[in-house]
């Protein structure tokens, strides 16, 4: 008996080592901590969108909400229809994606691909210059440069203001595209070596690896930038705000003023709306709106890119 | 089947150094392969004082091959001493590493390779490669093997078709995934996948097959399986390969190059050279060069 607690005590650590255990521990439960809060974070926004929300819709019914088309809800007499904004956030979001998407992969192939390394090494950097530019330039460039000098030579199918969803989506998805080139990028440089390789003995050409090999390869991390992208092109606010206006037009027209869920957010938070009032319940309403629409994307994806790993892996 | 496997298995079992020679021997006095003790064989390719650099690190220098049709020429030696790099300049892959610089020439049935008469999709069409490590596309079976012709002329359907299960066939695979064609290629067996890569390199019906490697990721039954499908086809097409495994040099090659590395005057890393060229039973059973004789006895390397 006495020897067996002895042989245990010689496997106990003692000392520095017992000091050392107990700090790991410690370290241990402070990262949980850290972890846990960002959880915590999602939490604390999803019940302050959710209050202000339900006493919204005690008021407003939600077939009035999501069932009529006029938003005017800061107005006397107020409307609440929502679909003014989600018309705008999606034809903004849209518009965005498409310059984005093929443009922010068009540059990634070129520069994972094409481009010499000396080339290489003075694009990036330039590329990662203009994805730190505050958007609140971007804003004022939309105004000033892409809504009359690209908008409305492009736009000849109505007569376009100075305010346009098309200048504010163009603006966007110049935004966004820094971002795609680079997450898309990084999809295509892990497609292993060996497969390239593959590719070219076969006496493929570079354009037939590219988008025989490579793009079909790096598909699940091409979609996964193209999703977070589209994400920053929903929740992008200033630059809307600036270069789209503030009219809530239930319209199709790009080359009409809109405004988005977000932009409108940005907008009548700005204003001095009440504590308390229908007005200030409105941009929480349109906010779990937003955060709803968000998450069905974001689970949507994630279901396509799940499916791509199944067939690829 | 059965037996040769059985037979091609025992030198990886039984490797021990002293044992190496005798077993070698034993081989090669089984007659160890149909034609090749006729050496009239057509020569398809050859290299005429090929060397290479990366960068300003000469790799390999000097490198005089002769390739005939109907053969299996092997690339032994030690680490490092350039095989990778030489069976490599047999199809212009070294073309995508910026910083090799090839000299010397490869002539394809007397055309220059590195010349302007050659186009470097049409020789790596012509001279086929089958890699390291297994490296299917993430793609399914059929696709896999459909991707070469597909890139060099578009056939029908129905000839795709017929392409896919003539060249499965060929590689001896067909058997085995003809009713999962439509299945990801990485659901095979690591021995299968690397039969989907020659199967994907004989589609598109290459003069020459260059093979780096292609059973170091394998045990040793696949590898037994590859070896024979070697021994099939390579009167068809005549095949290159790069081996660490001298008994498996032994066993399947024809012709034997030797390689070795030294350290040239001012030179900081040891540059590869070719010390020793002939048939596959005078390098293993009465080299001329005594560091042939040393290495293939085990003593060195």
């Amino acid at each position: 008996m006495s020897t067996s607690i002895a042989a245990i005590n010689e496997l106990q650590p003692s000392g520095r080592k017992l000091r050392q255990q107990r700090v790991e521990k410690l370290i241990k439960f402070f990262l949980m901590i850290v972890a846990a809060s960002g959880m915590l974070i999602t939490t604390g926004v999803v019940v302050a969108l959710v209050r202000p929300s339900i006493d919204f819709f005690r008021s407003i019914s939600l077939g009035e909400f999501l069932g009529t088309t006029a938003w005017f809800p800061l107005y006397e007499p107020p409307d609440y229809g929502v679909w003014p904004l989600i018309i705008g956030t999606f034809s903004v979001m849209l518009i965005a994606v498409v310059i984005a998407v093929p443009g922010g992969l068009a540059i990634a192939f070129y520069l994972s691909q094409y481009a010499s390394d000396s080339i290489r090494r003075k694009l990036k950097p330039i590329l990662e210059i203009l994805a730190g530019v505050p958007t609140v330039v971007f804003g004022f460039f939309a105004i000033n440069f892409i809504g009359p000098n690209i908008a409305a030579k492009i736009w000849v199918f109505s007569d376009i203001g100075f305010y346009s969803s098309l200048s504010a989506g163009i603006t966007v998805g110049l935004m966004i595209m820094p971002m795609m080139t680079t997450l898309s990028e990084d999809a295509m440089a892990a497609v292993p070596r060996a497969l390239v390789e593959g590719a070219y003995a076969l006496g493929a050409t570079k354009r037939e690896t590219c988008t025989g090999v490579i793009f079909p390869a790096a598909l699940s991390g091409i979609i996964a930038a193209g999703v977070i992208a589209m994400s920053r092109a929903i929740g992008e606010t200033t630059i809307v705000l600036l270069a789209a206006g503030s009219t809530a037009n239930f319209t199709f027209d790009v080359g009409q003023p809109m405004q988005t869920m977000s932009s409108f957010i940005g907008f009548a938070g700005l204003g001095d709306q009440p504590t308390g009032s229908t007005g200030y319940q409105t941009i929480f309403a349109v906010g779990s709106l937003l955060f709803v629409i968000t998450f069905i994307l974001n689970m949507f994806s994630r279901k396509i890119v799940a499916r791509f790993r199944e067939v690829y892996e | 089947m059965v037996d040769k496997m059985v037979n091609a298995t025992i030198p990886e079992v039984s490797s021990t150094l002293p044992k190496v020679g005798s077993v070698l021997r034993m081989n090669l006095a089984e007659g160890q392969s149909s034609s090749s003790a006729n050496f009239a064989n057509e020569m398809i390719m050859e290299s005429v004082g090929l060397q290479v650099h990366y960068g300003d690190f000469l790799a390999v220098r000097d490198v005089n091959l002769t390739i005939h049709k109907s053969e299996i020429t092997a690339l032994i030696g030690p680490s490092g001493c350039g095989k990778s790099t030489i069976i490599r300049c047999f199809n212009r892959m070294n073309d995508l590493i910026p910083s090799a610089k090839v000299g010397g020439n490869v002539f394809y049935k007397g055309i220059d390779l590195y010349g302007p008469e050659a186009n470097s999709g049409e020789v790596r069409r012509r001279i086929g490669m089958v890699f390291q490590k297994p490296n299917p596309f993430p793609k399914s079976i059929y696709e896999n093997v459909a991707f070469g012709p597909k890139v060099n002329g578009k056939p029908s359907k129905k000839e795709t078709d017929e392409i896919v299960e003539r060249s499965l066939k060929r590689a001896a695979l067909w058997e085995e995934v003809k009713d999962r064609l439509k299945q990801s290629a990485f659901s095979l067996s690591g021995g299968q996948q690397q039969r989907l890569c020659i199967a994907r390199a004989l589609a598109v019906n290459p003069d020459v097959l260059l093979m780096d490697e292609p059973c170091s990721a394998l045990d040793p039954i696949a590898t037994a399986r590859i070896e024979d499908l070697m021994a099939e086809i390579k009167t068809e097409y005549p095949i290159i390969i790069v081996t660490h495994n001298m008994q498996q040099a032994a066993r399947v090659s024809d012709r034997t190059a030797f390689f070795n590395t030294e350290i040239g005057a001012n030179a900081t890393r040891p540059t590869g050279v070719l010390v020793e060229y002939d048939t596959t039973r005078k390098i293993f059973s009465n080299p001329s060069d005594t560091r042939t004789e040393q290495y293939i006895s085990g003593r060195m390397g």
